[in-house]
């Protein structure tokens, strides 16, 4: 049992500082951490990134291999999402099969990269029914300082982004090519702390959160994903005025997630 | 959306707008709710919401197993989403797979943020949700037998927790989706709310939509979340008459 006592101070001191506009690291409650990613992380992984937020870090790593269609989707590639919350990362966190925790990021991430249509599903078909390619996005946390779900699908599309079809290794075609990525989904977590929502929330803050959203954004102007988490509620003025906020902050993360770099 | 490499896209929505099984798009399927379907149970609801069947379970507050979940300045919740291996078409295997934990999680934070468990520390309030029939909405299905079934098991509550979700199918923003909707949809949007602050406790989205449509589907679901309330406090009312004819006038 390693469940952190979170101070009720700090707590109090989050929510009264909010009431004020201020946070505990100094930030307004629209501003992210700095952000960062860097592709090619891992050179054993045919795509790879290490996105970080503050001192949350997560390494995503792509592999491609070449298996079976799903019968009910027989033209389209297989793509699984899974997220290793490893003990290393952060106190709270243990060894063991994965937490809901876990599976509730791996899922929320899962779902903007399939409803965003990330990548082309049906282009990692070789032969309906027989062959296609199996893409594995695995993503490991090498650093909980909160806002894992933002952190892991920067990391996410960004190996997508730069990952390659490994083809001639597995002599499916004569040369390996660059998997192709159309959509940049960005998730952007807010939390509520007392009457204000704030954006990009620290450990500490999420432990103080009523409520959590995500909302992830598309480039061309669509919402393509949302989770509420955590005990809290959102009245739906404050869930579209979160959208309005997800699209200025996704907006500027995505010239992050193609070419990699710092903000 | 489970659209890659699907076969025939039905038509969802007829020229005069009406949806595959003639409702409306501000339509919810029928829903019937019977509070206290248990015996064993210290409540419990059973749900049939269109070709959906759901029961829930209440235990509790009881003691916490496993134990090192215990809080000693309130009841923890805890919420198991389950499946039956014959609820869909397609067998599935028995157990929470990766879906029903995820549904599970948001499930019992949405009841940890209305059930006042500062007044029974160290115990569990244990909610089992098992879908016996599923056509899509179950986590809503669910929510609302287990949001009766608290209710019935004498738990106190800020309210009742109506849920539904909203979808978009054949471009048109539509209410409470049933499986070939969701299946061929483009946008799913499951939600709960709390009546008396209005505020939304559970709420998810996959798909596609546009910031305009997701206020219209906010509004649209928040109009069927009360509708199905109404039906949650007469199925209560129904179970607690002193007499059966007093019915719906308790």
């Amino acid at each position: 049992m390693s469940e952190e006592v979170s101070a009720e101070i700090l707590t109090t001191h989050i929510l009264d500082l909010a009431a004020e506009g201020k946070r505990l690291d100094g930030r307004g409650p629209d501003e992210y951490r700095s952000v960062s990613i860097e592709p090619g992380f891992v050179a054993t992984a045919d795509g790879s990134a290490l996105a970080r937020i503050g001192d949350t870090a997560v390494l995503c790593g792509i592999k491609l291999e070449p298996g079976k269609p799903f019968p009910d989707t027989p033209n389209a590639g297989v793509l699984t999402t899974n997220a290793e919350l490893v003990p290393l990362s952060s106190p709270v966190f243990e060894p063991g099969p994965p937490q809901p925790g876990a599976i509730e990021v791996s899922r929320v991430v899962d779902r903007a990269i399939r409803a965003a249509e990330t990548i082309d599903l049906t282009r990692l078909c070789v032969t309906p029914s027989e062959k296609s390619w199996v893409c594995y996005v695995d993503m490991h946390a090498l650093g909980h300082a909160g806002n894992l779900i933002d952190t892991a699908l920067l990391s996410a599309v960004s190996a997508l982004a730069h990952a390659t079809v490994p083809a001639k290794r597995f002599e499916v075609a004569e040369a390996d090519y660059p998997l192709e990525v159309r959509h940049f989904p960005i998730e952007c977590t807010f939390v509520r702390l007392g009457d204000t929502i704030a954006v990009d929330p620290t450990f500490d803050e999420e432990r103080a959160a009523q409520g959590r959203l995500t909302v992830a954004t598309d480039e061309t102007g669509q919402i393509v994903a949302m989770q509420k988490g955590l005990v809290g509620a959102f009245s739906p003025d404050d869930v579209k005025d979160v959208a309005r906020r997800a699209f200025v902050h996704g907006d500027r993360l995505r010239g992050l997630a193609r070419g990699g770099g710092s903000a | 959306m489970g659209s890659v490499g699907a076969k025939e896209v039905p038509v969802l929505l007829s020229p005069e707008g009406l949806r595959i099984d003639g409702r409306r798009l501000d339509e919810l399927r029928p829903i019937r709710i019977q509070a206290g379907a248990l015996r064993q149970a210290d409540g419990s609801a059973f749900v049939e919401w269109g070709a959906n069947k759901v029961m829930a379970a209440v235990y509790g507050p009881r003691e916490v197993h496993p134990r090192h979940l215990q809080q000693n300045n309130k009841a923890v919740i805890q919420c198991r989403y389950n499946m039956a291996a014959f609820s869909v078409d397609e067998r599935k295997r028995p157990g929470l797979d990766r879906r029903s934990q995820e549904i599970s999680k948001v499930i019992a934070e949405a009841f940890e943020s209305v059930v006042f468990a500062e007044e029974f520390p160290r115990t569990s309030i244990d909610v089992y949700i098992e879908v016996l029939q599923a056509n899509a909405g179950t986590r809503c299905a669910g929510l609302v037998a287990a949001s009766v079934a608290l209710a019935d098991a004498g738990i106190p509550m800020v309210d009742l927790l109506p849920a539904v979700a909203v979808g978009k199918v054949g471009g048109a923003i539509a209410l409470d989706l049933k499986k070939e909707e969701d299946n061929f949809g483009e946008a799913d949007l499951p939600m709960a709310l709390v009546p008396q602050s209005g505020r939304l406790v559970l709420l998810q989205m996959e798909g596609h939509m546009s910031p305009e449509e997701l206020a219209q589907s906010l509004d649209l679901g928040v109009r069927g979340c009360r509708e199905i309330y109404e039906k949650m406090k007469q199925a209560l009312r129904e179970r607690y008459a002193l007499t059966p004819a007093a019915g719906g006038a308790a």
